[in-house]
């Protein structure tokens, strides 16, 4: 069955952006307000999902070639990294470490490497999500 | 003391799931890279027993917060050594997968599973903290599930279905007694949780909160009247993962039991103890029920988990030194001597092609090395001197009559019995008699190499028997420990 879903692709491929972007913003808002590398990882799995749905599964998989599989791995690695780091500094493991810089442009900016850490679960739970749809998605 | 290198069994079974995952169709890969993460991890798991045997508990709190409020891990001696066995045992049993899983399975997660389910179970064994014991069952549990299902065999979803269903609801309840918990004491590091309640005296709703938990790791460890779904959902998994399954994963719900009755709830022993007391015992009827009542190989050692499971907890229930060293032995003998059996069982129906014990017979004449080793499992699981089984019974029985409960000791004599019969039977009706006509499905090579790690592991758990002389003082400081919480205790609140 062939639908006309003109609407739906253009008004998608729009809503993709901003979805994607608003998920970069919960991800980088994580750290002091509610937010955080899990909800903004599962923000950016479905703007994915909006595409698939206004698309179909081939065409997204053409757009994002994406081993979603290996993207847990790194996301684990990037996880278990930052928080294993501090062993090697003598502290407790997941001790986070942070400074406040002046980048230009930004302007006094916090660092903290928990968010190294958020970023792999942002990937976990990005890629988790994506092959859990991905595999239901492609059983028809 | 503050130490990090006691997270390292932990995060090296971790770090090797994930480094197994870039390459999961690489089956050189991933057996050199699952063996290579496994031997590292043993290595530091015996240098931390050697430390904690040393120098006492080792602990390390999360994220330089100060105890009570930051996540505890901490390793006394009873978690470093079922940490060591832990790897151990899975170090041979992957080694049998190499032969006996097949490649299919192999190429698909089968080896970074039994990390993910190492990583948990460790953590479980490991951790100090009430709810991050909840989380590292869940990993553990996640894992299960991928390991019970792997294959989609009829036959296997049927068994995971039981599998899922009990274990998903027994973590919906474990979440709402940790929660209840909570509610009373207000904390949930185990060794805050340990003074607060001494401090309240343990009221009746700790109590009931005691018995939520016994229901809860009870349904893991599978005992009396919980036992129902176990039979069910092992049946028909593959042999290694059975015999993972089988001899780990009720032990943590053993561990979270013994954990909890001698850490937390130690107020009203009159009641919490007692009743302890009398499920064990049932449970130890039970299995020995089920244990004579089938044909079927793998069904038999299953229902033996159940029994020993009955005995260790009978040990932990007495509350005395005897108990809790036996019941340390005990456990320790029994992950060993599982793992063997069902890893001996595996090969027995792949030579014969059947898991009735009515179709087979006489394989003496072709097998005797693999006849002899069953026999000596058996003995040893049976608890016959100087078999790794004995000493830990031995304890187990005298502390019931220095408790004043001779009885249960009796019964527990009596179960041995039983044990030795269910197993004994095996051995009888499959390498004595009139040799059977049987599908083989696996050639001589392939029977080498799956018999060589079995062989191995009972020799290993030989040596446990034999020289029980030299595990004594580890075993002794774990009973010791068990029994005087304030070392545990303070441990952890002690601080840096």
């Amino acid at each position: 069955m062939k639908t006309n879903d003109v609407i739906l692709q253009f008004t998608a491929k729009l809503v993709f952006f901003i979805i994607f972007l608003f998920s970069v913003h919960i991800f980088m808002a994580g750290h002091y307000t509610p937010g955080g590398g899990f909800v903004g990882g599962l923000l950016a799995a479905s703007a994915i999902v909006l595409l698939i749905l206004a698309f179909d599964l081939k065409t997204v998989q053409a757009g994002f070639p994406i081993n979603y599989r290996i993207m847990t791995a790194i996301g684990l690695v990037l996880a278990l990294g930052t928080a294993a780091f501090p062993m090697f500094d003598g502290k407790p493991f997941f001790t986070h470490y942070f400074d406040y810089f002046d980048l230009p442009f930004f302007g006094k900016t916090s660092l903290h490497t928990a968010m190294l850490f958020d970023a792999g679960v942002f990937l976990v739970v990005v890629g988790v999500t994506m092959t859990i749809i991905q595999s239901i998605g492609e059983d028809e | 003391m503050h130490n990090n290198l006691l997270l390292l069994p932990i995060i090296i079974p971790f770090f090797t799931a994930m480094v197994l995952l870039f390459a999961r169709k690489n089956v050189m890969y991933q057996r050199t890279v699952t063996m290579i993460g496994l031997i590292a991890a043993i290595v530091s798991a015996f240098y931390m027993l050697n430390i904690v045997y040393v120098d006492g508990p080792q602990t390390v709190t999360f994220g330089s917060w100060p105890a009570p409020f930051g996540i505890t891990m901490i390793s006394d001696m009873m978690s470093i050594l079922l940490v060591v066995t832990t790897l151990v045992l899975t170090f041979f049993i992957v080694w049998y997968s190499f032969s006996a899983i097949g490649i299919e399975r192999e190429k698909f997660y089968y080896y970074p599973g039994i990390m993910f389910i190492l990583t948990g179970i460790n953590g479980a064994f490991t951790t100090g903290d009430i709810f991050n014991l909840f989380v590292f069952f869940e990993v553990f549990l996640m894992s299960s599930y991928l390991l019970i299902v792997l294959g989609g065999e009829k036959q296997q979803l049927q068994g995971s279905i039981y599998y899922l269903v009990i274990n998903i609801i027994s973590s919906a309840l474990f979440v709402i007694t940790v929660a209840f918990l909570y509610s009373v004491v207000g904390t949930l590091s185990m060794a805050d949780i340990a003074l607060k309640v001494a401090a309240l005296e343990q009221p009746a709703i700790l109590t009931v909160i005691a018995v939520l938990f016994l229901v809860v790791f009870g349904l893991k460890a599978a005992i009396f009247p919980l036992f129902f779904w176990l039979p069910k959902a092992y049946k028909s998994a593959p042999a290694p993962i059975l015999a993972l399954f089988g001899a780990l994963l009720t032990k943590v719900g053993v561990y979270a039991i013994i954990r909890t009755y001698t850490l937390i709830f130690v107020h009203d022993q009159s009641f919490t103890h007692e009743m302890l007391m009398i499920l064990s015992i049932l449970t130890i009827i039970f299995g020995c029920i089920g244990a004579l009542a089938y044909f079927d190989v793998t069904l038999i050692i299953i229902y033996n988990i159940v029994i020993a499971v009955g005995v260790i907890l009978f040990g932990v229930s007495q509350m005395n030194s005897a108990g809790l060293e036996g019941a340390m032995y005990y456990l320790v003998h029994d992950m060993l001597i599982k793992a063997a059996l069902f890893m001996l069982g595996g090969i027995l129906i792949a030579i014969t092609g059947t898991a009735n014990l009515r179709k087979m017979g006489g394989l003496m004449k072709r097998y005797p090395l693999f006849g002899w080793t069953f026999l000596i499992a058996a003995f040893s699981l049976a608890g016959i001197p100087p078999l790794s089984g004995f000493i830990g019974k031995l304890l187990i029985v005298e502390s019931g009559f220095e408790a004043n409960n001779p009885w249960m000791s009796i019964v527990i004599l009596l179960s041995s019995l039983v044990v030795l019969l269910s197993v004994i039977r095996i051995f009888i009706y499959a390498f004595w008699g009139e040799e059977q006509q049987t599908t083989t499905s696996i050639s001589q090579a392939t029977y080498t190499q799956q018999f060589t790690p079995v062989l191995l592991l009972v020799a290993v758990t030989v040596a446990y028997g034999v020289g029980a002389e030299l595990v004594a003082p580890y075993m002794s400081a774990a009973g010791e420990a068990l029994l005087n919480p304030s070392i545990y205790i303070d441990a952890v609140m002690g601080g840096e």
